[in-house]
């Protein structure tokens, strides 16, 4: 058990007696703080979750957004980081078999999923390197086969993670308008259980993500077994279940099993539930506290009308998906639990679904000031250096190449697909209304595109939470809008040690002020999200890992930026660069230092560096974008490079800069930066437009040839396009072939 | 007589509605999706069997599927000549039913693998009723995405089906292995084709990951794999008028 002295006497107090054994597993499963949020609530209501695309904000399962034509996007993130770091394989797919279900608890379809992962480093460490592979085996495994296309995600190295790994997946999903289904339901109405039988399998998962990772052996147990097969039935039958109108409400059974599913539906629908566990399909014979936290997988819950039943019936029996009546709706607002004959509990579903909040402690850590008083920057290297390094760079696997992770999901299932991974800097989706009832889609009315990005920066996110966190928000709007879409909406996911820990909890405060600040900025709401904390291993507490998901809209695929630069098109960059250099990968990962000064966003320059952006890209007058982010300025021009195929002279000279070395002005991380390539002609007319803007642009170079030549002051470093995607390829030489 | 083109779905199918996509809303061609517990399938001019991960693959890919009922009525309807194509999985069904030759192996990488793929015909463009309107040595770039795409026939076997010109695609840019390239085949009747290759979703150049990539198919406004479904509709239709 897991309730502190303090939350027994609340609980004693609320019951005005002792709770039976069933209610304390149930109550410590929910007041959990992976469950409850018991730390973090409050803090939460620093996000602004309004905005005009926003029909159901946090705290449903997943967030709404009214998207037009008829169609409804849904979209939510999870971690399944414990689980993983035991079984990395059965902790990533039950990661996306859980956010997948999220989705469909809204009726809507799931279409795409996102990942983004951290390990410790994979140059070196066996450990790192087996969590790697089989986390996106677990991913691929279970996203290919319930054909939704994992389409964009991010992977970053960093040794916090030593021993333990980050796992987020987020899903993207899409409904017509008059098919949400919203939490509903009256006196009466049946609560069904269907899926996969419930057996021992992750017993106590909510308690184990909610205490300090050890890393034993029998933490196995807490980890779910993943099945995709039932995951895709219920897909399937779940979306006919909606086409049928036949279920007033949907929920997963995720964290804490049907614990906190019932009580979290029950006190959500103001309502009680009479509950016989003896009528729930088992997997074996099972006490009533354990079938209350069991965590088995791919099982949902659903609220339907009597009538209905018979319709529900003949539509799990089709998909051969086994489901049990388990009970009914009461007006009472409490969850009377029957097992054996017997009632085993009996317990006020807000009671339950409402923890009492911990207050925690928030302080500034030492190690802060610790790197402020000694920082200190590098010798400036040689000229002639700094290509070796800028190779070197492009082959950090936080940097290099993520093709042996995206090659292995299958991206494409769904045809919506159309800018795919690897090739910008975003994921776009084109979304269609589409028709549960065999119809053909209706496409008179055009596509609406949905371009997808989430980012997150460990490194520079432990030096300064506030600027990190805020970084992160920015690079994840400027992704998407290098693929030409507006920022809409976001979704986070907060990783951070312990809460009890106050200066880890100062990290998380400070996190959520510049994720905050940024959103009510820039009018980006945030509509939905999650908290986990005790991410802690032997070496202690992770680096805070908040990680922003933005979803962005494009009106028309005109409007689509997607391709590379051309031979003989111009390269164009917007923004400043600044001395910005702590937490960058130059200074991290070359010189091993850390360093105070975490790039800052300027929230008024972001915003016009990404309308400046935007603008271009809906003129037709640029032919790609790249955002200038890890490795700075000289790795985006060589991504673009590698990506184009192509070589390029740049003379540094013309960067706009207030730097006055030059490895900062190459490898500084500043925020709030583009690069654009753009047809020589359209020179003139691009200048035109950005003149309406009050930011920093210049024409830097130009692309063509075989090799990327910097110029300086007049010197010069050449570097063959050939050397740097051997450099850039350095994930898939590490890990190889090889399941 | 209007063109009804049955899409076979079994549990795990996941491809199943992207050949719809393409049937009804880019081709407007009538299709409809038959459950695998159907075992009737008269009067559909054409069978698709779509990709996927039918019963998820259990025990070896497209083996589970091969039993059920579904694929009586498609061995049936192969006997009397209408034209039947497996993709991806759909292939490895067929190959599991028995009604193609050969066999599927892990892909050399032993991963999965999504990529796109240059596909050569190898035969003349009559030879089937997916490859009418194509000649012989077109190459069509068109993605793969498998696991068990790694085809595999004894020698035997591949120097008779070489002879009945039963290999009909080869990879130029093998992804998986494959064994003399192989990326697609048919019986000898010609009218069951297995590929590996999703043509569904190189069937709108909005999908492909770059607009060049189709080259002179793209000025139609499609892509390379909507000849595949273009060949079997005018098939169709030219059996129709004959």
């Amino acid at each position: 058990m897991s309730l502190s002295d303090e939350e027994i006497r609340y609980l004693r107090d609320a019951l005005s007696r002792e709770p039976n054994s069933v209610e304390l597993s149930m109550v410590s499963a929910e007041w959990s703080e992976h469950c409850s949020y018991k730390s973090s609530r409050p803090y939460l209501k620093m996000f602004s979750t309004e905005g005009k695309h926003v029909l159901i904000g946090p705290g449903y399962d997943a967030g709404v957004l009214d998207i037009g034509n008829g169609m409804l996007l849904t979209v939510h993130i999870e971690s399944h980081n414990h689980p993983s770091a035991v079984e990395p394989y059965g902790g990533a797919a039950t990661g996306i078999g859980g956010v997948v279900r999220d989705i469909l608890s809204m009726g809507s379809r799931p279409i795409a999923l996102l990942d983004a992962l951290r390990f410790a480093d994979i140059r070196y460490d066996n450990q790192a390197r087996w969590l790697f592979r089989n986390v996106v085996r677990g991913i691929a495994d279970y996203g290919n086969c319930i054909g939704v296309p994992t389409v964009a995600g991010e992977v970053e190295f960093d040794d916090s993670f030593k021993d333990y790994c980050l796992v987020d997946v987020a899903c993207i999903g899409v409904v017509r308008k008059d098919r949400l289904v919203t939490l509903k339901g009256d006196v009466g109405d049946l609560v069904v259980v269907a899926g996969n039988r419930t057996g021992r399998d992750g017993i106590h998962g909510a308690s184990f993500a909610s205490r300090a990772f050890e890393g034993e052996e029998e933490d196995r147990s807490a980890v779910q077994i993943p099945d995709p097969f039932m995951g895709k039935l219920l897909i399937d039958a779940t979306m006919e279940c909606v086409g049928a109108g036949c279920v007033k409400a949907i929920k997963d059974l995720g964290g804490g099993g049907l614990a906190c599913c019932l009580s979290e539906t029950a006190d959500k629908l103001g309502m009680g539930m009479l509950i016989d566990l003896d009528a729930l399909h088992l997997r074996e014979g099972m006490s009533a506290e354990e079938i209350m936290i069991s965590e088995s997988q791919e099982r949902m819950l659903y609220i339907l009308d009597p009538s209905m039943l018979e319709r529900f019936k003949a539509i799990m029996d089709k998909y051969e998906v086994p489901y049990s009546v388990l009970g009914r709706l009461t007006g009472d607002g409490y969850l009377s639990i029957y097992h054996n004959g017997k009632q085993v509990a009996r317990i006020s579903a807000s009671v339950v679904a409402n923890a009492p909040l911990a207050k925690r402690k928030a302080t500034k850590p030492g190690y802060i000031e610790h790197i402020a008083v000694h920082s200190r920057k590098p010798e400036v290297p040689e000229y002639d250096d700094m290509a070796g390094i800028l190779l070197e760079l492009l082959a950090d696997p936080s940097i290099a190449s993520k093709e042996w992770v995206y090659r292995q999901y299958d991206h494409e299932v769904g045809l919506r697909t159309i800018v795919k991974p690897g090739h910008a800097d975003a994921a776009v989706l084109r979304v269609w209304p589409e028709h549960h009832d065999g119809m053909a889609a209706d496409l008179s009315d055009g596509y609406r595109y949905v371009a997808v990005k989430v980012d997150g920066n460990s490194k520079q996110c432990y030096i300064d939470p506030y600027n990190g966190s805020m970084g992160c928000f920015s690079e994840a709007c400027r992704n998407v809008a290098c693929v030409g879409a507006e920022p809409i909406a976001m979704v986070d996911h907060l990783q951070f040690g312990s809460p009890e820990d106050e200066h880890v909890f100062w990290t998380f405060v400070e996190s959520v002020r510049g994720l905050a600040d940024y959103g009510r900025y820039m009018g980006i709401p945030c509509v939905g999200g999650k908290v986990s904390f005790y991410n802690e291993t032997r070496q202690g507490a992770i680096k805070p890992s908040p990680l922003v998901c933005v979803v962005g809209l494009i009106d028309d695929d005109g409007r689509v930026l997607k391709g590379h630069a051309g031979d003989g098109d111009m390269l164009m960059i917007i923004g400043l660069t600044k001395d910005e250099m702590g937490g960058s990968e130059y200074y991290e990962y070359i010189h091993s230092m850390l360093h105070a000064n975490v790039p800052k966003v300027d929230l008024a320059y972001d915003k016009s560096a990404r309308d400046a952006l935007l603008a271009l890209a809906s003129s037709g007058l640029i032919t790609s974008a790249h955002d200038c982010s890890k490795g700075g300025l000289a790795v985006a021009i060589a991504e673009m490079c590698i990506s184009s195929g192509m070589g390029a002279r740049v003379d540094l000279g013309s960067v706009p800069s207030t730097c006055t070395r030059l490895d900062d002005l190459l490898f500084s991380e500043s925020h709030s930066r583009f690069l654009v390539s753009l047809r020589r002609d359209d020179m003139d007319a691009v200048s035109r437009v950005l003149a309406g803007y009050p930011v920093h642009g210049a024409v830097i170079g130009r692309f063509g040839g075989n090799s990327l030549s910097l110029e300086y002051k007049g010197s010069s470093m050449s570097i063959s396009l050939e050397s740097m995607i051997d450099a850039y390829g350095s994930v898939t030489r590490l890990m190889g072939h090889g399941g | 007589m209007p063109t009804r083109i049955g899409i076979v779905v079994f549990p795990g199918s996941n491809c199943d509605r992207d050949i719809y996509h393409v049937l009804r809303s880019v081709m407007h061609v009538e299709a409809e999706f038959v459950w695998h517990k159907r075992d009737d399938l008269h009067g559909y001019d054409a069978i698709v069997i779509p990709g996927g991960f039918a019963y998820a693959d259990r025990l070896r890919a497209g083996v589970i599927a091969a039993f059920s009922p579904v694929m009586q009525g498609v061995k049936r309807l192969a006997r009397d000549g209408v034209p039947v194509l497996g993709i991806c999985n759909g292939f490895q069904i067929l190959v599991e039913s028995g009604l193609l030759p050969g066999a599927f192996m892990r892909n050399d990488s032993l991963t999965f693998t999504c990529r796109w793929t240059r596909l050569r015909l190898s035969v003349n463009g009559s030879r089937t009723p997916f490859t009418l309107l194509l000649e012989k040595g077109r190459v069509l770039n068109i993605p793969v995405a498998n696991q068990e795409g790694k085809y595999y026939a004894d020698e035997d076997t591949l120097r008779e089906m070489e002879r009945n010109e039963q290999i009909i695609f080869r990879y130029e840019d093998n992804p998986n292995g494959s064994i003399h390239d192989i990326g697609g085949v048919c019986n000898e009747q010609g009218n069951v084709l297995g590929m590996m290759p999703h043509p569904e979703r190189a069937c709108e150049v909005m999908l492909a990951p770059s607009p060049s990539i189709h080259g002179s198919a793209s000025e139609s406004g499609y892509g390379d794999g909507m000849l595949i479904f273009r060949s079997l509709v005018s098939y169709i239709e030219h059996r129709w008028a004959s």
